[in-house]
């Protein structure tokens, strides 16, 4: 088994640090990582508890690959209640910090309580220790890193950390490692610095010597690298032009959100495209994009690593951000760009730094900024509001003062850091907010992609392309093409994908294997990793039974079937470019479908039936 | 620009050359293989008439199994369908990805 078996106990509030056995029943039934972490949260909290009192928990899990030489199993998972939308939040990250927690002999850290004071954690193998951190509060994720650094004196420490937006209590804060990969939705970085904690910093050397078969395992792993190898996106499309080679796509099929997803089609989209970031710029020649990265164990390397344009207005006075970092990703260039109608690629990258510096999902503030925007327009934010700022979709200059005001928490930055949702509703516009259980839309609009609708609408973390990406089929054609624009047979197919990211999510492995692995690959490698025969079918059931517990975990937290709903603008007000023009979210068709696919009763509820089938907790 | 015209003899003898003007895209890796009058990845080309879509990808070089997203006005045409004339009309918009993927 490549489990350590271990999980590390931290309670805030006593400043205690223990070891505990990993429950390995619920390790058969829930695999790693999303599922396993989750059992935990269902078992030891109140589904009811504010999401940033001491009563919420905070887990960093890793999956039972995370660490090992499988391809992409680098990844980790942190999961708690969501702030942002007081359903279940697990949001994942690549990067190195994962694989360093297996190295120092951790499958996962619960954090509990609250410390009373800022602290950080340092993990050196077995060694656990909570650190007064009152001269890292305050400082940017970048600021401290540094700092971390220079107290531990290890260079090959790995650190997990909180911005400045956590601290001021933006509701969509992420967890940053390695400065710039992060557990980026549903705000799992404000609960992290409700608790007091802001930072964590691991160093293990005890590598991961526990598979269950490793003659099996070596041979399956090197298959299924070969697989990725081979395949056209896996070994070619991604590691070229990344996950941005999309902005083009999305845009042809008149699928991408524009100007707070008024429209489906971006006259500006070629400029902030994949390959616009392989264009040599005019003032030195050099193109945005620098070179591609990869997490720990990636055979893919689709990570995207940029420059700013020195003499851009964002950045001209500020040397510090005329470095390599993070980005652009798709989903962040998208809510920066078509979503705030802004084609500045180098605003964009700007804003995509103070990202990483701080710690916000740029997907949430792209979204919240945009719709800010559409207060402004029509008079809901004044000038007032915005220190004499024109919050104009379109420009530039504001997008970058807006995120620099969120990043920091600072006058209407405040107000940005509640989320779409809230600010639409504060300024007396809530048809303004593009959100499903008050988390801001990716980049699919539904009437143009009917899959994704429902995908959003069901999403247990709220709006979401990463719990159920039928993009994949509808729009790319993986594994099977499907008509976008058609709403038949999209209730099996939003299904069949969710269970599977919920599998994939729990082994330790990246989601983006599966645009050239099927199950049929993934299960073979957990199944020599691990002890017990891991089948596609197990894998499969297994991950229908992460996605019926989160959603019983969510009944309990208060939300209903009324909560599978989209905004009104996307089920009334058609497309108005584009191949859907004219079309809406056909929700109100696929729903009931859905539901009677899942087994749950026709409000949306799971029944007593699929609860013991699935043989659910509670 | 590359010209793709077509003699056509009517019943009465009468020769007649007829082609029209469409917008070709090509993405990603497949940018390379634009006529040189391509800005950024967009170019005018003049086909036949009765063009299919595999004749224009053939005659711009692009691999039959790299031409995997192929979109005309941004609707999918399957492969199946590529080798079908008179799916194209004047001012369409043909564009072209290798297989790709992101999210």
């Amino acid at each position: 088994m490549s489990w350590t078996k271990k999980l590390l106990r931290v309670n805030l509030s006593s400043g205690t640090c223990t070891e505990e056995p990993l429950n390995m029943q619920w390790a058969n039934d829930y695999l790693g990582q999303r599922g396993l972490a989750t059992r935990y949260i269902v078992e030891e909290t109140d589904p009811a508890c504010d999401p940033l009192g001491p009563d919420n928990k905070l887990i960093m899990a890793t999956g039972p690959l995370t660490g090992t030489m499988a391809s992409t199993g680098g990844r980790y998972s942190v999961i708690c209640k969501s702030p942002l939308t007081n359903a279940i939040a697990c949001s994942n990250s690549g990067g190195f910090f994962g694989a360093e927690l297996k190295f120092a002999g951790w499958d996962m850290v619960i954090f509990e309580g609250r410390a009373a004071s800022p602290m950080y954690l340092s993990i050196e193998n077995e060694k656990a220790t909570l650190h007064a951190a009152d001269d890292l509060w305050g400082k940017s994720v970048w600021e401290a890193d540094g700092m971390l650094r220079t107290k531990h004196q290890d260079p090959q420490a790995r650190i997990a950390c909180v911005g400045r937006s956590a601290e001021q209590g933006c509701l969509y804060a992420a967890v940053v490692n390695d400065l710039h990969r992060a557990a980026g939705r549903s705000g799992v970085g404000t609960v992290m610095a409700s608790k007091n904690l802001k930072a964590v910093v691991v160093r293990g050397t005890l590598g991961l010597g526990n598979i269950d078969n490793p003659e099996a395992f070596a041979a399956t792993t090197k298959a299924g690298k070969a697989v990725l190898a081979e395949n056209a996106v896996t070994g070619q499309g991604l590691p070229a032009y990344g996950t941005q080679v999309l902005m083009n796509v999305i845009n042809e099929v008149g699928a991408l959100p524009t100007r707070n997803m008024r429209e489906t089609t971006f006259e500006g989209a070629a400029n902030v495209s994949a390959e616009a970031m392989a264009e040599p710029r005019k003032s030195d020649g050099k193109p945005n994009l620098t070179t591609n990265g990869a997490c720990y164990a990636c055979t893919i390397a689709c990570g995207r690593i940029s420059t700013i344009d020195r003499t851009h207005f964002s950045v001209k006075d500020k040397p510090e951000y005329w470095i390599n970092s993070g980005g652009l990703e798709y989903e962040a260039a998208w809510a920066l760009g078509p979503d705030t109608g802004v084609d500045d690629i180098d605003a964009l990258t700007y804003v995509n730094f103070l990202c990483n510096e701080d710690g916000m999902d740029p997907i949430s503030l792209g979204s919240t900024i945009a719709a800010a925007m559409e207060l402004f327009e029509t008079g809901a934010i004044t000038t007032a509001q915005t220190d004499g700022v024109e919050l104009k979709f379109g420009s530039a200059e504001a997008l970058c003062w807006a995120a620099e005001a969120t990043a920091k928490g600072e006058g209407f930055g405040r107000d940005l850091g509640m989320g779409s949702k809230r600010l639409c509703e504060k300024y007396g516009h809530p048809e303004f907010s593009m959100t499903v259980k008050g988390q801001e839309f990716p980049a699919y609009d539904p009437r143009g992609i009917q899959g994704m609708g429902l995908a959003y609408s069901t999403s247990n973390r709220g709006a979401c392309h990463l719990r159920g990406y039928t993009v994949a089929s509808e729009v790319l054609g993986i594994p099977e093409k499907t008509d976008p624009l058609e709403s038949d047979g999209k209730a099996g197919l939003v299904k069949a994908f969710q269970d599977a990211t919920a599998a994939v999510d729990s082994a330790g492995l990246c989601v983006f294997t599966t645009f050239a692995w099927t199950m049929d690959d993934i299960a073979p490698q957990v199944d020599a990793a691990c002890a017990g025969d891991w089948s596609t079918e197990r894998m499969m059931e297994v991950g229908e039974r992460i996605w019926n517990m989160e959603r019983e975990y969510n009944a309990k937290a208060g939300l209903t079937g009324a909560d599978d709903n989209l905004p009104a603008r996307l089920l009334n007000e058609p497309a108005n470019s584009g191949p859907a023009t004219g079309r809406v979210s056909e929700l109100a068709k696929m729903l009931p479908e859905y539901y009677e696919a899942r087994g749950w009763t026709a409000d949306g509820s799971v029944t007593a039936e699929t609860h013991q089938r699935l043989g659910l907790p509670g | 620009m590359r010209k793709h015209k077509t003699r056509r003899i009517a019943p009465d003898g009468a020769v007649a050359e007829s082609f029209m003007q469409i917008t070709l895209k090509l993405f990603a890796t497949l940018g390379d293989l634009l006529p040189s009058n391509a800005v950024r990845n967009v170019a005018t080309i003049n086909v036949d008439d009765d063009a299919t879509l595999h004749s224009i990808i053939d005659s711009y070089r692009v691999p039959r199994e790299l031409a995997h997203l192929v979109l005309i006005n941004g609707v999918f045409v399957c492969d199946a369908d590529r080798d079908q004339s008179g799916l194209l009309k004047e001012g369409d918009v043909l564009a072209i990805w290798p297989p790709v993927a992101g999210g």
